[in-house]
């Protein structure tokens, strides 16, 4: 081949420098697809709910009334769900992790269990609700309750929690395990003592974007009975008298913000498609909120581990 | 303890030596230099005997033989790839975390074969401390890391604690430049100091051996020549085993030398005398620069 002249090289340095250009206008145009739906879903919703969102949204029953009808049984519902979904979810979903990452034997049979925890993530979360009305409520007699629904949650966020947990102390480099062998240390006391602590801001990180799942999640809940009408709540975890803490609550039927969305999204009457969208906006911060303080945790972790 | 590996007196118990002393290299060797060694006799506290170490298939360490005198420094040479830092990670057994593979043959540590399955590790380790060759200070103060070895065994008495800090700092001669700074986080020391952490940590376990794996080779000139002489000082009380790259900082710390090539423990004496009068072709070329 003949070498080419210098004005051959700089026509297509020319060319070159252009799909760089034409790239990037691609990629911004790529952004703002995701970027702008967001912004048009959150204007949308808010126009249509913003109106109905003032305090005794979150401080009433649901009502037959659209103008009367709040949110209180379900927000209470969604946090209640939510601290036993993060109780279950957390210990079992980090110990697996952990045991995978750090203890499990490397060999074919946790390469299975590997890629059926990478499949468990991708199941439809219906199965998951099919799965707990058979298992948890009739088997073991958990009933409509928020355990019930609380431990389904769990169990769909479970692959979400190991895969996070995994990641984050794979990052831990290998330094720090060694230093700590070299020291004396046992298995267990390098993962306690240097491997969580090091990767806590990934772990707390892959728990938040679990339960920001969770909290949307609507299909299993209705597969396993969750109410959608419900004018009390359940039975308050704190007590004036001794022992002050009562678990009464995990026994209680309950409704959940997505349920309440649902049951008022397929009304008739457009009062209540309005309450319908000033719940999705409460979700909405909610899911914000959350993933506001995966990343101010994952900020502060960062910010304290250097090697 | 001083058992010698010299060819015809050997113990009737332990086959092994028979291969050894069998080996041609070996008789060439002639480990009785290390007797000959500044008229006190030196106890051996490491025998190597036998050491076959495989990376799944691969062979990295080939029948290896060797003594380690007690309170003396030794250090490994060779090209890279030429197995003398996976022997030393045999020493402590911190090769036992790497997957797949498999070591053959005896490492005794006072006598007793540390890869029998009756040892303890954890002991095993305590007694053998490391210095790895990128420094692995925890993400933690210049006191948490030192304090770590003592807290894992249960130890929490401040003051005592407070007089190790000292005492382990001291000894890396770290203690004037970070006296004044205890809680900071070790993250924020220079490369040779952290280097020097690493040692003041593995010191305040009082281990009998340091095992050190290319300590300096990620260090400036001066960090290096500060850690050298800290090695000269500690060898007063502690084995060393050093692994190097650098054919200087061989001859200047240690006081035996052994040159690996290709997984082949080619040539082991004394440090003046090997680089002055190798025995071995290999072994001249290799101090010489002819390769490596």
């Amino acid at each position: 081949m003949q070498k080419p002249s210098q004005s051959e090289i700089q026509k297509r340095v020319e060319g070159n420098k252009n799909r760089d250009k034409l790239f990037a206008v691609l990629g911004l145009l790529s952004t703002l697809v995701g970027m702008l739906t967001l912004a048009v879903l959150l204007v949308d919703l808010s126009i249509d709910g913003l109106a109905r969102l003032r305090p005794h949204f979150f401080t009433s029953y649901p009502s037959r009334f659209a103008g009367q009808a709040g949110i209180l049984s379900s927000w209470v519902g969604t946090i209640l769900v939510m601290i036993v979904t993060a109780l279950a979810a957390v210990p079992i979903g980090v110990a697996a992790g952990v045991y995978l990452e750090e203890y499990a034997p490397k060999n074919w049979f946790t390469a299975m269990i590997e890629i059926n925890i990478a499949n468990l993530a991708g199941v439809p979360s219906i199965v998951y609700g099919l799965m707990a009305l058979g298992l948890f409520v009739y088997q073991f007699r958990f009933g409509q309750s928020v355990l019930s629904a609380g431990l389904t949650l769990a169990l769909l966020i479970l692959p979400i929690v190991i895969v996070a947990t995994r990641e984050s102390i794979r990052a831990v480099p290998g330094s720090m395990r060694e230093a700590a062998y070299a020291l004396g240390a046992t298995k267990w006391q390098t993962t306690s003592d240097h491997v969580l602590p090091y990767s806590m801001g990934g772990i707390l990180t892959g728990v938040i974007i679990g339960l920001s799942r969770a909290i949307g999640e609507t299909a299993p809940l209705i597969t396993i009975g969750a109410l959608t009408f419900i004018a009390f709540l359940p039975d308050s975890p704190i007590k004036g008298e001794f022992p002050f803490i009562s678990f009464d609550w995990i026994w209680s039927p309950y409704s959940v913000m997505p349920i309440q969305m649902f049951n008022w999204v397929s009304r008739p009457q457009a009062e209540f498609h309005l309450n319908a969208a000033a719940t999705g906006l409460v979700l909405m911060v909610m899911t914000l909120a959350m993933n506001g303080i995966a990343i101010y945790f994952r900020y502060r972790f960062r910010k304290r581990i250097k090697w | 303890m001083t058992k010698m590996l010299n060819g015809g007196k050997m113990s009737a118990q332990e086959p092994t030596e028979a291969v050894t002393a069998s080996r041609p290299s070996m008789k060439a060797m002639d480990t009785s230099v290390i007797k000959a060694s500044s008229g006190a006799p030196v106890n051996n506290i490491f025998s190597v005997e036998n050491v076959d170490f495989y990376y799944g298939e691969k062979r990295a360490l080939k029948s290896i033989n060797l003594e380690i005198g007690e309170k003396k420094a030794t250090a490994f040479i060779g090209p890279s790839g030429c197995g003398k830092t996976t022997l030393l990670r045999c020493l402590n057994r911190m090769n036992d975390l790497v997957l797949n593979t498999r070591v053959t043959g005896q490492i005794k540590l006072d006598g007793k074969n540390i890869y029998d399955p009756a040892m303890d590790v954890i002991n095993l380790r305590r007694r053998v401390g490391m210095i790895f060759q990128k420094w692995n200070p925890f993400p933690k103060s210049i006191y948490e890391n030192i304090i770590y070895g003592l807290r894992i065994v249960g130890i929490n008495n401040r003051s005592y604690l407070d007089e190790v800090v000292e005492t382990s700092l001291r000894r890396a001669a770290l203690w004037d430049e970070v006296k004044d700074s205890l809680h900071k986080s070790a993250a924020d020391l220079s490369g040779g100091q952290q280097q020097r952490l690493c040692i003041a940590r593995a010191l305040a376990v009082e281990p009998d051996v340091l095992l050190m794996d290319e300590p300096c080779s990620a260090l400036d000139p001066i960090s290096t020549a500060k850690i050298e002489e800290l090695i000269h000082e500690l060898k007063d009380t502690f084995t060393i085993v050093i692994v190097t790259h650098n054919m200087q900082q061989a001859a200047r710390v240690s006081d035996y030398t052994a040159f690996f090539y290709l997984g082949e423990l080619i040539e082991f004496g004394e440090t003046g005398k090997l680089f002055t009068a190798p025995e071995k072709r290999q072994t001249e070329d290799y101090i010489t620069g002819r390769f490596g």
